[in-house]
């Protein structure tokens, strides 16, 4: 199953995204039951794509919240696909399309 | 049947494991992505140095932003912002927490046809200013918010 719920609607030309991500977000700086610190696991970058063109790129560091949530819009058209992808810093990552609705 | 299928599982999640090692040793790229991450701006302790390492300049002249956080948060761990401006010509934008212990909560780079605004949650260790910098025809410009925090959201 996707990390990734996204919806990406168009309105008078402009596209709202909306997407939540679930991921820990793990600062590094968070003890376990045991008293030992959580090694940081977090997403560093979310990058939107239509087609082949970047329309949003977002560094993230660990102060984004646990299952991210991020909005942002563009000039966009109706039918097209939009790909979400996200990669961590253990090099983890996944992706997603959504037409545009 | 059931133990070739278990064999080829197996297979899988030692590869996918020793990819896991060259990654986190240095040897493989992730992605051409991750090497964009500008790890000294996120990494950067102190307001002034954040600012520095991220965008360059301490000199944040007013700018036409809007920060849309709340006054009081009740979970310093999940903090609504959304920043928009009403500037032309905006190429990147920012969201700092002065009184994190790293402040730059993140950055973020406009495409083509991007609207200049985001939405996001971010998590605020103690009562703090949230600065956002909006970079518009080539010069940073910022906007502060005071957000109380009742309960801090950084672990420890």
């Amino acid at each position: 199953m996707s990390t990734i719920r996204v919806r990406a609607q168009e309105a008078d030309g402009m596209v709202t995204v909306r997407a939540l991500i679930t991921h820990p977000m793990e600062t590094g700086t968070r003890k376990d039951s045991a008293g030992e610190l959580i090694a940081p696991h977090h997403i560093q970058v979310v990058n939107a794509e239509v087609g082949d063109t970047e329309v949003m790129t977002a560094y993230w560091n660990t102060t984004i919240s646990r299952n991210p949530f991020f909005q942002f819009q563009f000039a966009g058209n109706k039918g097209d696909t939009l790909k979400l992808s996200w990669s961590d810093n253990k090099g983890e990552s996944d992706s997603t399309d959504v037409t545009i609705g | 049947m059931t133990s070739n299928k278990r064999r080829v599982f197996l297979k899988g999640t030692l590869a996918a494991g020793t990819v896991g090692v060259a990654v986190g040793a240095g040897l493989l790229a992730p992605s051409q992505l991750l090497a964009a991450w500008p790890e000294p701006a996120f990494k950067a302790r102190g307001f002034d140095e954040s600012l520095n390492a991220a965008l360059g300049t301490t000199e944040l002249p007013d700018g036409d932003i809007s920060i849309t956080a709340p006054e009081i948060a009740e979970n310093g761990m999940v903090v609504p912002v959304t920043v928009e401006t009403g500037m032309g010509d905006v190429t990147e934008m920012a969201l700092f927490v002065e009184k994190n212990g790293a402040p730059l909560t993140s950055k973020y780079v406009l495409g083509a046809g991007a609207v200049p605004m985001f939405a996001t949650r971010i998590k605020m260790g103690e009562s703090s200013d949230v600065i956002a910098a909006v970079k518009s025809g080539g010069t940073w410009y910022g906007a502060r918010q005071e957000v109380k925090v009742t309960i801090g959201g950084c672990g420890g």
